[in-house]
Parts: structure tokens; sequence; C-alpha cells
């Protein structure tokens, strides 16, 4: 008989099992697949992590925020707009994006909670209105030609046996240490579960429900700018189709990672499982070769479909239905 | 007066009305309609022509989300259902053979009902949030019919296909296929007990089926119903371009599906649901890419208004609850 903490953990440890196996498997059967490989998982997929972060926060709290991938373009639209168009210094420009990404959150967590408007309704609006301005700023893509933007795309670390790693890969670590101190140790981080629990029983127990769920969207907001950011770094230049279907992939990496869709289960490190192991299948159907990219799809829906099964499984188990 | 103004349809008339009359603003000959070739032309018959997949969705739509659902597989199930269809007619040695046609068609509206019984046994018997059950298939279902595809744009050559986005009598024939749906959907819910019962459903599932009404199986029978529509769509999409198309066809559907119900007054909550609400909704958000065309705004540029309308929308019954309470304190 499992205790409840070790059930509840079971969908990550699952996940781990699997990262693991993945890895193996992918060193025993490829020559090429060495340290580096691993960073690479990081370094391609800093965006999706740090996105997949802020998707973490929202549904842990029991919503859903569909704007991500399109805040995340808007990002890198309007940053490459203003450095390239209007000659903005870079590193205010990040700032600035940074600021209407977590504005932006803000208003829609403020829709969401003082409105009672559902939070799939309003973060669609969002998505519409944030992929949209990614066209009116313009239909193709802008590249950006800045000595601070190059240098910190460039910045790798020599790691030893000659690997190494961005620095974006570092900054989307940083975010994911920093999430996991405010979600595990801080009183905010409480909040976001006790919420995501029961919303009647956090306002009862005195939890400040409407700042606790504008903050969720505010950090959600500020992630999905930052993984735009990220972007930039990542391709150095705007793009308005970049990001389609982000939030798609954070939230079935999230899933994957073991966090309960219903809110109020689930840890960051789970998150990080699960976009490493998505980004395993993506290099895994790389070093195969023959396997083409829509494979990608499939396996993930798949993986969503089985880590999903396996929640129901628990949760029925925990709460026997009534015969 | 103020009944017409408090019928649900009255403001999405307006908006629609509105949209219209913006057109007829820019472009004077916006509502003549003529006749090329016996088979009638003109924007509004462009509306029909090319709302007729989105009503199609958005009808299914109403119904899942009746039940207190959401089926966001429907652009999957666009891609797939013309994938098929397409990957068979591209199959036979005569393409414009009547009876492979027929085959194709059959084939794809098949897989389209599995697909939806699929997401509603997963919604229906495992209980599992249709938001996430359906999320499955939307990111599987679009590499199942590039699967299908080979990745590739299969193009057809077939006379019988191309009839499903072609006229009959002058009148494009996605309009009567989509009238005849909506009819008989109508019917069907209305006449009977069935619009009834899948309202009950929605509105409290446990309930319901303590009362002896089989909540699982009007589900499934909700999503099947909408994978049903979307198949159809399909077989509009890929027949108006004579291909398949398994990246693009029908992406981004299911969005504009939702906001058309729900511009049409179906709470996304599930009970209560107007398909006549639901047909005005597509042919708003239909009429607003057309004028935003008209206008000359770059084709993305309407997701933008696509916000406005859906703030719009939301905000509405919030400002008349906040105007509902002030008189109930001052009376």
């Amino acid at each position: 008989m499992m205790s409840p903490a070790m059930r509840r953990r079971l969908p990550a440890v699952v996940t781990a099992t699997l990262l693991v196996a993945m890895i193996v498997s992918g060193y025993l059967r490829y020559p090429k697949f060495d340290g580096q490989a691993i960073y690479d998982l990081f370094i391609d997929n800093g965006f999706l992590l740090v996105a997949a972060i802020g998707a973490t926060f929202v549904i842990l709290s029991g919503g859903i925020d569909l704007s991500v991938g399109a805040v995340a373009g808007f990002s890198t639209m309007f940053a490459a707009w203003l450095i390239v168009r209007q000659g903005w210094t870079s590193w205010l420009v990040i700032l600035i994006v940074l600021a209407i990404g977590t504005l932006a959150g803000l208003l829609m967590g403020a829709a969401i909670h003082y409105l009672e408007i559902q939070p799939f309704i309003v973060t669609l609006a969002g998505l519409f209105l944030f992929r949209g301005l990614c066209f009116v700023i313009d239909d193709n893509s802008i590249s950006i030609r800045d000595p601070f933007i190059a240098g910190i795309a460039e910045a790798r670390f020599q790691l030893p046996g000659g690997t190494s790693i961005t620095l974006s890969a570092f900054i989307a670590i940083a975010v994911l240490a920093v999430a996991a101190y405010v979600l595990h140790y801080m009183r905010f981080g409480r909040q976001v579960y006790a919420l995501g629990g029961s919303e009647q029983s956090a306002l009862l127990m005195g939890v400040p429900v409407a700042r606790t769920k504008l903050a969720v969207y505010a950090v959600s907001g500020f992630c999905s700018a930052f993984a735009g950011v990220l972007y930039i770094f990542y391709i150095q230049s705007g793009d308005p189709s970049i990001g389609v279907g982000l939030e798609l992939d954070a939230i079935a990496a999230v899933v994957i990672g073991g966090t309960l869709l219903t809110g109020g289960t689930g840890t960051v490190l789970g998150t990080l499982l699960g976009v490493l192991v998505f980004g395993m299948v993506k290099t895994i159907l790389n070093f195969e070769g023959t396997l083409s990219s829509w494979w990608v799809r499939i396996f993930v829906g798949s993986l969503l479909l089985a880590f999903i099964l396996l929640q129901r499984l628990m949760v029925a188990r925990k709460t026997p239905a009534p015969a | 007066m103020s009944s017409v103004i408090r019928h649900r349809l009255f403001w999405p008339l307006v908006a629609l009305a509105l949209l219209l009359l913006v057109n007829l603003f820019k472009k004077p000959d916006f509502f003549a309609i003529s006749v090329i070739n016996g088979n009638l032309h003109g924007s509004l018959i462009d509306i029909a022509l090319n709302g007729a997949p989105l009503m199609l969705v958005a009808l299914g739509m109403t119904l899942v989300i009746a039940t207190g659902g959401i089926d966001l597989s429907v652009g999957s199930v666009v891609a797939i259902s013309g994938a098929i269809a397409c990957f068979y007619i591209s199959g036979q040695p005569d393409q414009n053979s009547l009876s492979a046609v027929l085959i194709a068609v059959a084939l794809a509206l098949a897989a389209s009902l599995v697909l939806g019984a699929w997401n509603g046994v997963l919604v229906a018997r495992f209980g599992i949030q249709p938001i996430i059950a359906t999320l499955i298939l939307l990111v599987a279902g679009r590499g199942i019919a590039q699967l299908i595809t080979s990745g590739q744009i299969i193009t057809i050559n077939s006379a019988p296909y191309k009839i499903i986005s072609g006229f009959w009598l002058g009148l494009p024939v996605v309009v009567p296929i989509a009238a005849v749906m909506v009819g008989f959907t109508a019917l069907l819910t209305r006449r009977t007990a069935l619009g009834l019962l899948v309202e009950s459903v929605g509105g409290n599932a446990e309930a319901s089926r303590l009362v002896g009404i089989r909540s699982a199986t009007l589900k499934i029978m909700a999503y099947g119903f909408s994978a049903l529509c979307a198949g159809i769509a399909g077989l509009m999409v890929s027949s108006n371009i004579s291909a398949a198309d398994g990246n693009s066809a029908g992406l981004w559907i299911e969005l504009d599906a939702i906001l058309a119900v729900v511009i049409g007054g179906t709470s996304l909550l599930g009970g209560r649901f107007y398909l006549g609400g639901t047909v005005i909704g597509a042919l708003i958000i239909q009429s607003l890419t057309t004028t935003i065309l008209t206008m000359g705004v770059p084709s993305q540029g309407t997701m933008v208004f696509k916000a406005v309308v859906v703030i719009i929308v939301c905000l509405l019954p919030v400002i008349r609850k906040v105007r509902s309470t002030r008189v109930e304190a001052t009376s």
C-alpha cells in the first residue's frame, strides 16, 4: 500500500524513469549521443521550460492560460520592432517586453477574478489579441543585429569533456530554481496550492484569493514574455508566427510532469522532467533520421494520453467511485 | 420594445447588421448579387460559401458545450477527414469515378465518427476533463493527418469530389448542406426530448444520471456528432482546394467555433444552448473576416478584431449584471 504522498509523486517518478530509459537507450543506440546531447536538451528547450513553468503556476491554481505562445510571439516581434525600427537600447527593450507580458497576465487575471469570466475565454481573447498584434507589427520576421543580444546569444560556457552550454540555458535553469523556491518555500507558493485545492476553502482559510489569482496569471504572463526573450536569444530575430502552439506544448509538458489539471497537486521539478521528456522525443526522432517530424506530435499525444490515464487511475483509487 | 431588446438574439443580430453596413459604406455594391454562368456571385454569397465549414463545426460544438464539455480537436478532425478522402481518391485509377468518391466520403466520415467517439469515451467513461481529453487529439491528430498524406499536400483531380464545393441551381452546394444539418439538428433536439436531455446533462450530469438519463451515452453522442460535423467541414475545405493539406486545413477553427457558440449566447458552463445563436455567431465571424479583407487590412489582423469581439461579448453580460444589481439596490 502506497502512502498518499508517494501516490502523488507516482506520475513524476514514472516520467523520471521514462526519461532515464530514453537517455540510456539513446546513449546505447546512437554513437553521437553524448553529454552534449543532454545539454542541448536545455539549450533547445529553454523557452519551452520557462513557458511551462508559468503554465505550472496557472494549472496548480486550477486555471488555464492559452495566451502563452501569443504573448511570447508578441514579445519577440515588439522587441525586434523597438530595437531595429525605433533604435531603442536592447536591454531596456527586454525589460519593457517583460513588463508588458506581466501586465497582460495581470489584466487577464483581473478579468478572470473580478468579472468572473472563464479563464479559457479570457486567455483565448489574449491569444487572438497578441497573435494579431504580431502581424500588425509586421507580416515577416525582423532580424536583430544588436551587439548586446548577439553577446548573450553566443555566450557559451565550456564544460568538462569538450561540452558547452549557452547562457540562455543557464537563465532558463535559474528561472526554474526561483520558481521552485517560490512554490515550495514561500507563502505565495502555498497560497497557489491552496487556491488550486479548493477556492472556497482557501477563501475561508483567509488566503487572499484575489491577490493570488491575479499574481498567478501575472507570473504566467511574465514567463511567456521571458520565453519570448529566450526565443530572441535563440534565433536573434522577431517572428510573427513564433510560439504558435507553445501553450499546448507547455500544458502537455506540465501534465507529463505529473501536475494534476484540476489544480492543487504537482511540482515545478516535475514540469522540468516533462519538458526534458518532450525534448528527448524530438532528439531521438532527430537521431533516428528516418522518422518524420509529425511523429513528434503523435508521440507527444500518446504520452499525454498515457499520463492522463495514469492520473485518472490515481484519483480513482484515492476516492472510490460510488457503486 | 424592451422585449425585442431583451431577446437573446437581439445584440448578435445588431452586431451582424452593423458589420454588413460597414461593408456597404466601404463597398457600395456589397449587397449586389450577380449571376455568372448561371451561378450566383457576390460578397454575401462569399460569406455563405466560406462560412459553411465554420457553421458546421460550431453546430457540433454547440451540443458538446451544452453537455458541459468542449471539443478542441475539431480542427485536427477537419484535417484528418480531408486527408483520408483525398488519399483514397488519389489512389484510384479513375479519380472521376462516382463510386470511388462516395466510398472516400464514407471512409472520411466514418473515421471522424470514430475519433469523436474516442473523445466521448475519454470524457464520459474515463472522466477526463473535456479540455484535456480533446487536447490529446488536437496534438496528435494533426500528426495523424500528416502521416496519412506523408507530409505532402495531396492534390486530386476529381469532378465528383469537386461537386461538394461547387454550385447547384446557382447556389453553392455547401449552403444547403449546412442548412440541412442545422435544420436536422434543430428538429432532432427541439422536436424530441433529446435537446432537453442534453441540457439536463450539461446542467448537472450526476443528477441527470440519477433521474435515469444516460449521461455518458449522450455525451459520447455529442462528441461523435461534433466530430461528424467537423468531418463534413473537412470534406468542404479539401474539396474547395481539390487537395488535402494536413498542416493547415482547419487550423484554429476550434477557436472560431467556440467563439461563434459563445457569441450566440450559449454558456461555456453547459446547459441551455441556442442553435440559432450559433448560426448567427458563425455568420458574424465570417462577416468580420470578410469586412477586414474589404477594409484592406492584412488577413492576419483579423485576430485583433476577434479579440475585441470576444472582450465585448464577455463584458456585455457583466455590464448587464452590474446594472441590474444597481436597479435592485435603488428600488
